[in-house]
């Protein structure tokens, strides 16, 4: 059994880590690079270790918790016993943070082991960029930290304090590349979206202060989370509702889901291995995790739960539209991290919480190692743009066959891990719309099935069209055919290395491509396997077996099938000409491949336009001018009574003077007014 | 009427800091070195240090206490913010050195006067009368109208030098005509009384049942003069158009005095006037101060997003902050539950306000004054030139932003509590959209900082002093974000003596 040292020592590991980096070797030892690597390699490995040492402790408690009692932080109000309570700081171990904990720290360490051929590689290069591998380490050491502080939290602002800290490292990682303009743009914009999403989390944490008294006369706190989701069943029903919804959004906007989806992705324009663990595993299943973490609390609103159902619907299908025309190998990916963060929303929403974490485990392996079969075909061609791609497979062969498997995966392709998570989500929404036929459950059930299914015939489709353009046909020239233009700045010397890449790139990725085949047939397997029992997983979180309905395993894979053939009619055999289509076709394209408008919505319109010009410059120009203008009708005679009073900024005082009479005399009138 | 030793020893943090501007002022006559002369002022300040300490520990077992009659209560409340006061003074004297020799020979006199204003703020908080709410403020203001001014061979700080003694003017007329209106409809200047005496303003006030705000229409005016005036101070809209100005042309020294001591100070002398003087009718103007509060944060805050010069971004970013301040303020809750709640949010938040407030303007005094250029642009590149003052002054924006694990957050999560607690959802809800935006500006400053290069080559340095205020600065900042356990529990308890 686990003590709650070591629990703690999960997070601390990589916090130390990441200090010793920064304070120690970074100042000391620039020039030997591998030291960093290797202290942030052997902290999360440590790490890694001990959650799985804390997975086995839990795996006996039948989805309980492990029992560690929390440690007092501050006082909130004057006195305990007349209605102030305690801020609590404490580990809060049970099936979901322990698996969490797993995922995060295997796959942090994968990518690690990953970054020290593929940054190695950067370094290197021509272009003479600035590479700061220390600092590189001790961010993914930092974020790693924080993202497991977030999923042991025992409380709710605990919680949030590590939710805003994921967020601030993953705005330094996504800018790491900080010499492109465009990585410092995306950094931001994605601080700056998900923190509109973190603003609901923040105005829960409020309801929930205000509404302490349904809290605290029960004896609970009203900020940790194992009372809240015990109390959630009894609480009034605008505090679980509002406060809910405000958690929903903060799960919105971190995990890129309509309408916050804007942000990922421009977040590729991070490294590699940083999308990877940030937009494929961790940081963007967060908003997942949130809602699971807190899940009697949603269950107790069905309001809530179809509204996240739809959510996740809405946005499968939308993401999944949009990366059928992508170029970017990444940004294709990341469509597809949202479409398939959807999925699980749409579990949660149909009140399957467990299936939504399989597809999450699931989904981390798969699309970490697509992000790092992408990193290690730009370790070859240097560029991410598809179209200057093609015949990979000639000289990257494992690379080509882990991303094939990979993508079955992803596509859902009977019997690897994709599969099995992604029927259990299309089970689950069946099944609750002929449970509840008629209610709102059950028409968002059946709609979220429907649009779940499509979005997994699409799916099948884009992962095709970025293997076959990807790896089949002619090698189309890689960096050196792009046209200057396109080039990043630091791109403009970039040659092709026709070559696989090192050892330490593949090895992380074999790993991942066991567990992109296994995970799902293994871990929730339908029966028995030698020392696995039956569905384990579903076990392990104390959930009912998911049942295989065979009929709609039939139905999605005829459709990822016919997804994938069409892929390879169109790219692979060349049956339809795609530039010969009607007009309609190439709007629609467009259209696509403007992402429906939505960045030119918010940031030309609303941000642009709207804020800057319409509000922000405005209010300005009045503060400086208009009050001025005032002045000059007032009278010009005050500003000229003395030659130094003549200097200053045409005499803005007296313009000061006749704010603070007019600000008296508002405030008069208006309680005048009032009574 | 006697004046005792007592009296004395009750104010003696408040004497021996104008004994130490009178040494500072004439040591420098005597020896050549400016050194030797910061050196004593710094140093110096561990007198009123001690005092403060054996006066506190005096009142921890007498309890509060007055002084002159009743002119002066000495409290934990008010002992808090010489505490505070003094503090601030020092890392100033420390992190303004080098900045200061600028001012060569006058540096004596800069630092004399620094700390006869703070002489003043530190008696405001302690105030029993209106009279003394009076002359306190009066005596911290007239210094910095010259401190503002001392760069004496740029047009902007003359100007900004002027504005301030024009406005300061403006502001105390406004104020004492508040005052007096609230003496002819009470006959009182008392605040508190410990004499049953000697009545107060509330207990004056309690009398009148009406059903015009503030029971009568000459409290009404009295109160609305008396917020006009303290808003000047406050920086609050509509009453915050010097800031800015003040700010970008006063030396930055100067500048950060008026962003962190001389707000906390209004704050404790609003926040004691209020609870205490004007409590009877507190329902009239929680609400008032709710909506400036709003206004406030909500115009600093959409402002500062268009700035360019990186000390006007600043003196919105006061504004701002003082918008949330006020939320405490107006979080009245009478005898309903923690009443003290909102005091110890703004208490709280007045020690986190000036380690951050200070961090940033001690790192942009280090680079102006290095490189000359005061707009944000000129920071650029900072991540590479100058590591540890770029962490450092993103350290602050983020506190400043809200974000944990910084004093920021804790301080704004304990004022967005405690106007919750007052039920006032909605300001807390427009607090917490305000936090979200001003994400925008700080952000802004730490992009260019990190994200874009600079041709620039100058490395900025800093005298080991300066590194000194600044390491004191930085590290509150995370130590009162991780553990504000310690911190709150004193500002609760001088908050207790106002409820």
């Amino acid at each position: 059994m686990i003590n709650e040292a070591a629990v703690w020592a999960i997070v601390g590991l990589p916090l130390l880590g990441g200090f010793l980096i920064i304070a120690v070797l970074r100042p000391w030892t620039r020039s030997l690079w591998q030291a960093s690597a290797s202290v942030g390699i052997v902290a999360i490995g440590g790490a890694f270790a001990l959650s799985l040492w804390a997975l086995n402790s839990v795996r006996g408690h039948h989805g309980e918790s492990i029992g560690f009692s929390p440690h007092s932080w501050f006082t909130v109000g004057g006195d305990v016993t007349q209605g102030a309570f305690e801020l609590t700081i404490g580990v809060l171990l049970d099936p979901l943070s322990a698996m969490m904990a797993v995922v995060i720290t295997g796959v942090s360490l994968l990518v690690q082991v990953y970054s020290l051929g593929y940054m190695r590689k950067a370094a290197n290069a021509e272009d003479g960029a600035f590479v700061d591998y220390p600092r590189y380490f001790a961010y993914m050491s930092f974020f790693t930290a924080a993202m497991l502080g977030l999923v042991l939290a025992y409380n709710l602002i605990q919680a949030f304090l590590f939710w805003e800290l994921v967020g601030l490292f993953s705005y330094l990682l996504i800018g790491f590349w900080f010499h492109r303009p465009a990585a410092a743009a995306a950094a931001k914009k994605a601080f700056i979206v998900t923190r509109i999403g973190d603003f609901g989390f923040m105005l829960a944490l409020m309801w929930l202060f205000s509404h302490r008294g349904e809290f605290l006369v029960r004896g609970q706190n009203p900020f940790e989370i194992p009372d809240i989701n015990s109390a959630a069943p009894l609480l009034s029903a605008s505090l679980v509702t509002w406060a809910a919804l405000g958690l929903f959004a903060g799960a919105v906007g971190k995990s890129a889901q309509f309408p916050l989806n804007t942000w990922l992705p421009d977040a590729m324009e991070g490294p590699t291995p940083v999308s990877s663990l940030i937009h494929a595993a961790t940081m963007v299943a967060a908003g997942v995790f949130l809602v699971a973490r807190m899940f009697p609390l949603f269950e107790a609103s069905s309001w809530v739960l179809n509204v996240v159902a739809l959510t996740g619907g809405v946005t499968a299908v939308i993401a999944a539209t949009m990366a059928l025309v992508t170029n970017d190998i990444k940004r294709v990916l990341a469509f597809s991290t949202v479409s398939q963060l959807g999925y699980m929303f749409i579990a949660l929403g149909v009140g399957a919480p467990g299936v939504a974490l399989f597809h999450l485990l699931n989904h981390a392996f798969f699309k970490c190692l697509l992000f790092l079969s992408a990193g290690s075909v730009h370790h070859s061609v240097q560029t991410f743009d598809m179209r200057y791609m093609g015949g990979l497979r000639a000289w990257m062969p494992v690379t080509y066959g882990l991303t094939v498997i990979a993508g079955l995966s992803l596509a859902g392709v009977f019997p690897l891990a994709g599969f099995w998570s992604k029927d259990e989500v299309l089970a689950a929404a069946w099944s609750i719309s002929q449970l509840t036929p008629g209610t709102g459950a059950g028409v968002v059930g059946q709609a979220t099935f429907w649009l779940a299914l499509v979005a997994a015939g699409m799916t099948a489709f884009y992962v095709f069209r970025l293997i076959i353009l990807t790896f089949h046909g002619e090698f189309r020239g890689g960096i050196e055919a792009v046209p200057m233009a396109d080039r990043a700045a630091d791109e403009a010397h970039s040659h092709v290395h026709k070559g696989e890449s090192p050892l330490s790139m593949l090895v992380p990725m074999s790993v991942l491509g066991l567990m992109a085949i296994g995970s799902g047939a293994v871990l929730n397997s339908v029966i028995e396997l030698g020392p696995v029992p039956a569905h384990w997983f579903s076990h392990f979180f104390n959930e009912p077996s998911p049942e295989l309905v065979v009929w709609i395993a039939g139905l999605s894979m005829t459709l990822v099938l016919g997804g994938i053939t069409l892929a390879v009619a169109i790219y692979g055999m060349k049956w339809f000409d795609l530039a010969r289509m009607p007009k309609q076709w190439h709007m629609l394209n467009r259209v696509l491949d403007q992402r429906y408008y939505m960045d030119y919505f918010y940031e030309t319109l609303v941000v642009r336009r709207a804020l800057f010009k319409g509000v922000f410059l405005a209010s300005d120009w009045i503060d400086r001018k208009v009050v001025d203008g005032t002045v000059d009708l007032v009278g010009w005679a005050g500003r000229n009574t003395g030659k130094f009073v003549g200097q200053l900024q045409s005499g803005q005082v007296q313009a000061y003077g006749i704010a603070v009479s007019v600000g008296v005399i508002t405030l008069l009138w208006t309680y005048l007014v009032r009574s | 009427m006697n004046i005792g030793i007592r009296d004395l020893f009750l104010i003696s943090p408040e004497l021996s800091v104008i004994v130490l501007a009178i040494i500072v002022v004439s040591l420098d006559l005597a020896v050549r070195r400016k050194g030797v002369v910061i050196a004593v002022a710094v140093i110096g300040l561990l007198v009123p240090m001690v005092a403060g300490v054996s006066v506190w520990s005096d009142i921890r077992t007498t309890g509060a206490d007055t002084a002159f009659n009743g002119a002066l209560v000495v409290d934990e409340f008010a002992l808090y913010f010489k505490f505070l006061t003094v503090t601030v003074l020092a890392l100033l004297f420390l992190s303004s050195s080098e900045y200061a020799s600028r001012f060569h020979p006058f540096q004596a006199e800069f630092y004399g006067l620094l700390l006869l204003s703070s002489a003043g703020l530190m008696l405001l908080p302690a105030a029993g009368d209106l009279i003394t709410v009076y002359i306190s403020l009066e005596l911290a203001s007239l210094p910095v109208i010259a401190l503002a001014a001392y760069n004496k061979t740029r047009l902007k700080s003359l100007e900004a030098g002027l504005k301030y003694l024009m406005l300061s003017a403006v502001s105390s007329a406004v104020l004492l005509y508040g005052f007096a209106f609230l003496y002819g409809a009470t006959g009182t200047l008392q605040l508190v009384s410990f004499d049953p005496a000697i009545p107060a303003i509330g207990q004056m006030l309690m009398n009148g049942e009406s059903s015009i705000p503030f029971g009568g229409v000459a409290v009404m005016v009295g109160v609305v003069l008396v917020v006009a005036g303290f808003g000047f101070k406050l920086s609050i809209v509509p009453f915050q158009m010097w800031t800015p100005d003040v700010y970008e042309g006063a030396p930055t020294p100067v500048a950060a005095y008026l962003a962190v001591a001389s707000k906390a100070a209004a704050f404790a002398v609003v926040l004691r006037v209020f609870y205490t003087g004007l409590d009877p009718v507190a329902s009239d103007w929680s609400l008032l101060f709710a909506v400036l509060a709003a206004i406030t944060m909500t115009v600093g805050n959409v402002i500062a997003i268009a700035q360019t010069n990186v000390k006007r971004l600043l003196g919105y970013s006061a504004i701002a902050q003082a918008g949330y301040l006020l939320m405490g303020v107006a979080a009245y809750v009478g005898s309903g539950p923690d009443p003290e709640l909102g005091i110890e949010a703004v208490l709280f938040y007045l020690a986190g306000y000036a380690a951050m407030n200070m961090t940033a303007f001690f790192v942009v005094m280090a680079v102006t004054n290095r490189t000359g250029d005061e707009t944000i642009d000129g920071l650029a590149g900072m991540g590479r030139r100058a590591p540890l003052l770029a962490a450092l002054l993103g350290l602050a924006l983020l506190s400043l932003t809200g974000i944990p694990p910084t004093v920021g957050f804790i301080g704004k999560l304990f004022l967005f509590n405690a106007a919750i607690n007052a039920d006032m959802l909605w300001l807390a809800v427009i607090g917490l959209l305000n936090s979200v935006l001003s994400a925008y500006y700080y952000l802004s400053v730490v992009r260019v900082m990190y994200l874009r290069e600079s041709d620039n080559p100058i490395r900025i340095t800093l005298p080991l002093y300066a590194w000194a205020a600044l390491a004191v600065t930085s590290c509150a900042i995370l130590v009162l974000g991780l553990w504000p356990g310690g911190l709150l529990e004193v500002a609760r308890q001088a908050a207790l003596n106002l409820v």
